[in-house]
């Protein structure tokens, strides 16, 4: 690999932009496409489907054996709420692979004792989220079932794109929730967004098996197709 | 990528600047049960210290001095593990996958 390609690729991941390396494996000849770059790039079809699906591949196009090396950003979960349904969310999205932060600024949930060795910020979310840099490639829940603390929460998800968007909370509250984020300014078309009652429908009763559904829900966004993606929501 | 490959890249960039040979082992393809899927990679600089895994540890030792000859033609090469593969490597996979590791230098 050449220094100025790998030098750009590491850019990229610290960016946490997504990369494809694309390399001939018989000649060893390689470049770097960017993410922008996909839909200009004569393997899009490849590309785009390597990316999605996180995996990295070796295909032939044009005659030619080459290598599609995806480097996609460590997908985040934020989790707004350190209850119940956090203690067993937050630790089983780390087994997913997910870097995991809670957020609650009620230091009586958001305690070590109840989240051990997962990154915990006690603080309300305008204080708190900027920092932790939401952005395409995070899956972003809101399970305080407190206003106060999920409205701005997901506000600043819309603001920042966030590739999945979840609350928890019947029909009922959630069309109040709607109404609300309305109020403070919210397009309908990022109201329509948040997946509420969160999670896949798959009868959970317990905390464990909330976040399972979570869990379930947020891998199908991140790696179905767009119209399969409809279907199992 | 979910896996946290991140400081392998980061070390080959390190490796280089500092004036080390630097190679990259990256998995390009798998059949059967391999223990780590295509794009896991390991680098290797011309002390012989690696970062990173191909496999779970099988033909880590392998990859390491077929690296050293890439730093030293730059020319890269591709290594083909299998469980079977006793005459070309004297190593295999326990696990009875195949494995095709791609072995390039990084300059």
């Amino acid at each position: 690999m050449k220094l100025e390609i790998l030098h750009e690729l590491n850019a990229e991941r610290a960016a946490r932009r997504p990369a494809i390396l694309v390399t001939d494996t018989e000649s060893g000849e390689q470049r770097l496409v960017k993410a922008a770059a996909f839909s200009k790039d004569p393997l899009r079809a490849e590309l785009e489907k390597q990316l999605r699906t996180g995996k990295s591949a070796s295909v032939e196009a044009g005659g030619k054996k080459l290598f599609l090396n995806v480097y996609a950003p460590t997908a985040k979960l934020v989790i707004v709420g350190a209850v119940h349904i956090s203690q067993a969310l937050a630790p089983l999205a780390r087994s997913l692979g997910y870097d995991v932060t809670v957020v609650d600024p009620r230091t009586a949930f958001a305690s070590p004792e109840r989240f051990p060795d997962v990154p915990l910020v006690a603080e309300w979310p305008d204080t708190a989220l900027p920092p932790l840099n939401v952005d395409a490639y995070t899956a972003f829940v809101a399970v305080t079932h407190d206003p106060k603390i999920d409205d701005p929460a997901l506000l600043h998800a819309f603001e920042r794109n966030c590739f999945y968007i979840g609350a928890l909370g019947s029909r009922k509250t959630h069309a109040k929730r709607g109404d609300r984020l309305r109020a403070q300014g919210a397009k309908e078309s990022d109201i329509a967004r948040i997946h509420a009652p969160i999670g896949l429908a798959i009868g959970a009763v317990s905390p464990s098996e909330i976040a399972v559904a979570i869990m379930a829900e947020i891998t199908a966004v991140l790696r179905l197709p767009p119209k399969e993606k409809e279907e199992a929501a | 990528m979910l896996d946290r490959d991140e400081d392998i890249l980061k070390a080959a960039e390190d490796w280089q600047k500092a004036g080390r040979g630097v190679a990259l082992a990256t998995v390009v393809e798998t059949w059967g049960s391999a223990p780590r899927p295509a794009g896991s990679s390991l680098v290797i600089n011309d002390e012989g210290t690696f970062l990173g895994s191909v496999s779970g540890g099988c033909v880590e030792g392998a990859v390491v001095t077929e690296a050293m000859d890439v730093i030293q033609s730059g020319k890269p090469r591709m290594l083909e593990f299998g469980v079977a593969d006793e005459t070309a490597w004297n190593v295999g996979l326990s696990c009875g996958g195949t494995i095709r590791v791609f072995v390039e230098k990084v300059a």
